[in-house]
C-alpha cells in the first residue's frame, strides 16, 4: 500500500499538455484537475467542467441589493419620517432609481467578491492551497488521484509518452507556502 | 480547437427577394413621399409638415446609423479589437452610404427650411424682430448659434468630416486585401483616434442642431449623449441583424455564436446606457424642480403618453428581459428578435423626440402614425438595404488581410 496521494504531469508546452489530457481520456483515467499559468480557450470544454453559476448568483444578490434600498428608503420617507419636499410625494420613486440602482451594484459586488472567497478558499491570512509552485509560473499541471487510479507505471508512462518534462508522485496533495 | 476551412474570398451575391423587395421599398416610399406633398389634402399644411417631420426623422436615423457604423469601425481600431475582424465588412459597407446618407438629410433640412419651415420654433426671422409681436427674446439670445447660415454650414461641417472619415477607413480596407501588410491597419489606427475625438465632440452639438432646436426653447444638456445612445445601440442592432440574415442564408459560414454573444452584449450594454442617459434626463429636471424645463415632458406625457411608455418598453424592458440570460445572447433567433425590437424601438424613440415639437397637441395638431409613418420608414429602409447590400456584394465578406483575422476566426467565449 503506498502513500501516494497525487501524481501530477508537469508540462512545458500547453498543446503537449491538451494531448496528454487526451491520451488519459482514451485510456479512462479521471482527471482530478489541471492548473495552468495562463487560460487556455476550450479546456473547460475537454475537462468536462460544469459552467459556473456566479451569474445566478450576482443576479440573486442584485436583487437583494433593490429591495433592502428600496424597503429602506419607504421605510424612511413614507412611514418612518415624511418629509414635504418640492410638493412630490413622500415615496417618489424617480429619486430613488440612482441610490437603488447604487446598492444592486455594490451587494452584487460584495457578494460576487464573497462568493469567490469562499468557492477558492482564499481569504485574507490564509496560505494558498497550491499543488505544484510551478503551475503558477511556467508549468502546466495535470493531477490526477492516485488512490482512485491504481495504474500508476501506465499513468507515467502516458503522461511522459504525451510530453511531460517531469512526472511527480506526492505524498501531500497541497504544497503551502507555510 | 480544430482546423478551419473558410472559403475567404466570399462574396454576396445581391439579386432575387432581396433586391426585389428593397426596390419595392424605396417605390413605396417615393409615392408616399408624393401622397403627402403633392395630393390635395383638406388640411395640406398639416400634412405637409407631418411629411418633413418623418422625413427628418428616417434621414436622421439613416445617416445615424451610417455614421455610427463608421463609429464602430473606429472603436475595433482603436482598441485593437481582434473578435470582429472578420465581421468588419458589414459596417464597413454600411459606413459606405454615409456620404449619400448626409445628402439626403442636408437636402430634407434645407427643404424643410425653406419652404415650410421645418424648424419654426427658432427659424422665422419675426421672433428676431423687436419691433413683431411675435418677438422672442430668449430665441433672440440663441441667434448667435441658432442663425440658418451658421446652422447648415455646421450639418455641413459634422456630417462632411465623418464622411470623409469614412471614405478613406473602407478605402484602406480594401487596399489592405491586395497589398497586405500591416500599412493600412496602422493608418487605420491613427486616423481612427482622430475621429474619435472629433466624433465624441461634435455628434451632441449634431443631435442639439438637428432634433433639440425643433423646440428650441427647452434644452439639455444630456441630450447629445442620449442621441447618442439612440443611434449608436441601434445601430449595433442593425449590425447584428444583418450578420445574421447573411448567415441564415449561406454566408460568413466563419461568424459562431461567440461573435453573437459580443453584439449580443454590446446592444444589451448600451440598451442600460440608453435607459440611463434617457431617465438622467428626466431625473435633473424633476429632481431639481426646474419648473421651466418641464414643457418637454409636459407634452409628452400628455399628448404623446402611448409613445413615450412604449419607447421605454421596447428599448429598455425587451432588452433587459430577453438578452440578460448568457444563453440568449448566444442564439441566433432570439438575438435576431431582440434587434428588430430595439430597431423598431429606436425609431419610436425618434418619434416621441421629434413629433411634439412639430404637432405640440398630438393627434388634434395633425401628427398621427398612419401611411406616410409606415411608407417613409418603408422607403428609407429599402432604400438602406438596397445602398448597404450593394456596397457589401462589390468586394469579399471577409478582410482577408486584416492581422486580427485569425483570432477573429477562431473567437471563442
Amino acid at each position: 500500500m503506498s502513500n501516494i496521494k497525487y501524481i501530477l504531469g508537469s508540462f512545458g508546452d500547453p498543446d503537449e499538455m491538451l494531448h496528454g489530457i487526451e491520451k488519459l481520456q482514451e485510456n479512462n483515467i479521471a482527471i482530478y484537475d489541471v492548473y495552468t499559468p495562463m487560460p487556455i480557450h476550450g479546456i473547460e470544454a475537454k475537462l468536462g467542467v460544469k459552467r459556473s453559476r456566479l451569474d445566478i448568483a450576482a443576479f440573486f444578490f442584485g436583487i437583494t441589493g433593490t429591495i433592502t434600498m428600496l424597503t429602506g428608503v419607504y421605510l424612511a420617507t413614507a412611514v418612518d419620517w415624511p418629509v414635504n419636499i418640492g410638493g412630490k410625494t413622500h415615496f417618489a420613486l424617480p429619486d430613488f432609481i440612482p441610490i437603488t440602482f447604487e446598492l444592486t451594484i455594490l451587494f452584487c459586488a460584495f457578494g460576487l467578491v464573497g462568493s469567490y472567497y469562499a468557492s477558492t478558499h482564499l481569504f485574507p491570512g490564509r496560505a494558498p492551497r497550491v499543488m505544484d509552485l510551478r503551475a503558477t509560473d511556467d508549468r502546466f499541471i495535470i493531477a490526477i488521484d492516485a488512490k482512485q487510479n491504481t495504474e500508476h507505471d501506465k499513468i507515467d508512462e502516458l503522461l511522459k509518452g504525451a510530453g511531460a518534462l517531469e512526472v511527480k508522485h506526492n505524498e501531500r496533495k497541497y504544497l503551502s507556502y507555510e | 480547437m480544430g482546423t478551419h476551412h473558410y472559403n475567404l474570398s466570399e462574396q454576396f451575391e445581391f439579386t432575387g427577394k432581396a433586391k426585389t423587395l428593397s426596390i419595392v421599398g424605396i417605390v413605396i416610399g417615393i409615392l408616399t413621399i408624393a401622397y403627402g406633398l403633392f395630393f390635395n389634402h383638406e388640411h395640406a399644411h398639416a400634412m405637409h409638415e407631418r411629411t418633413y417631420a418623418n422625413l427628418l426623422l428616417m434621414g436622421y436615423y439613416f445617416a445615424c446609423v451610417c455614421m455610427s457604423a463608421t463609429f464602430f469601425l473606429a472603436v475595433q481600431f482603436v482598441a485593437q479589437a481582434g473578435w470582429s475582424a472578420s465581421i468588419l465588412r458589414v459596417p464597413q459597407a454600411m459606413a459606405k452610404n454615409l456620404p449619400l446618407a448626409a445628402i439626403i438629410l442636408i437636402a430634407i433640412i434645407t427643404a424643410g427650411l425653406f419652404t415650410h419651415n421645418l424648424y419654426h420654433h427658432w427659424a422665422d426671422p419675426a421672433l428676431l424682430d423687436k419691433n413683431s409681436d411675435s418677438y422672442d427674446k430668449l430665441i433672440d439670445g440663441k441667434s448667435a448659434f441658432l442663425n440658418i447660415p451658421f446652422f447648415l454650414t455646421r450639418q455641413f461641417l459634422f456630417l462632411g468630416s465623418y464622411s470623409i472619415f469614412s471614405y478613406f477607413v473602407t478605402k484602406w480596407s480594401y487596399n489592405e486585401d491586395l497589398s497586405g501588410g500591416l500599412e493600412s491597419y496602422r493608418k487605420s489606427f491613427k486616423f481612427s483616434c482622430v475621429f474619435l475625438v472629433i466624433y465624441g465632440f461634435t455628434t451632441p452639438v449634431f443631435a442639439f442642431d438637428t432634433i433639440m432646436s425643433l423646440e428650441a426653447h427647452w434644452f439639455s444638456t444630456m441630450f447629445g449623449w442620449y442621441n447618442f445612445a439612440s443611434m449608436w445601440v441601434s445601430t449595433l442592432a442593425i449590425i447584428a441583424i444583418v450578420i445574421i440574415l447573411l448567415k441564415k442564408a449561406g454566408y460568413m459560414s466563419w461568424v459562431n455564436n461567440s461573435h453573437l454573444h459580443n453584439l449580443g452584449q454590446f446592444i444589451f450594454g448600451f440598451s442600460i446606457f440608453w435607459t440611463y442617459v434617457w431617465f438622467a434626463q428626466f431625473l435633473l429636471i424633476y429632481y431639481a424642480n426646474m419648473s421651466e424645463e418641464t414643457v418637454y415632458f409636459y407634452k409628452r406625457f400628455n399628448s404623446y403618453e402611448f409613445w413615450f411608455y412604449l419607447n421605454l418598453v421596447l428599448n429598455f424592458l425587451s432588452p433587459l428581459l430577453l438578452l440578460m440570460d448568457r444563453d440568449n445572447k448566444r442564439s441566433i433567433n432570439i438575438l435576431l428578435t431582440v434587434s428588430i425590437i430595439v430597431v423598431c424601438g429606436h425609431w419610436v424613440d425618434y418619434y416621441q423626440m421629434i413629433m411634439p415639437g412639430v404637432f405640440e397637441f398630438g393627434p388634434k395638431d395633425g401628427s398621427g402614425f398612419g401611411i406616410l409613418e409606415i411608407g417613409i420608414a418603408a422607403g428609407f429602409v429599402g432604400l438602406f438595404t438596397y445602398t448597404t447590400l450593394s456596397a457589401l456584394s462589390k468586394k469579399p465578406l471577409v478582410a482577408k488581410n486584416h492581422p486580427f483575422l485569425q483570432e477573429s476566426l477562431h473567437h471563442q467565449l
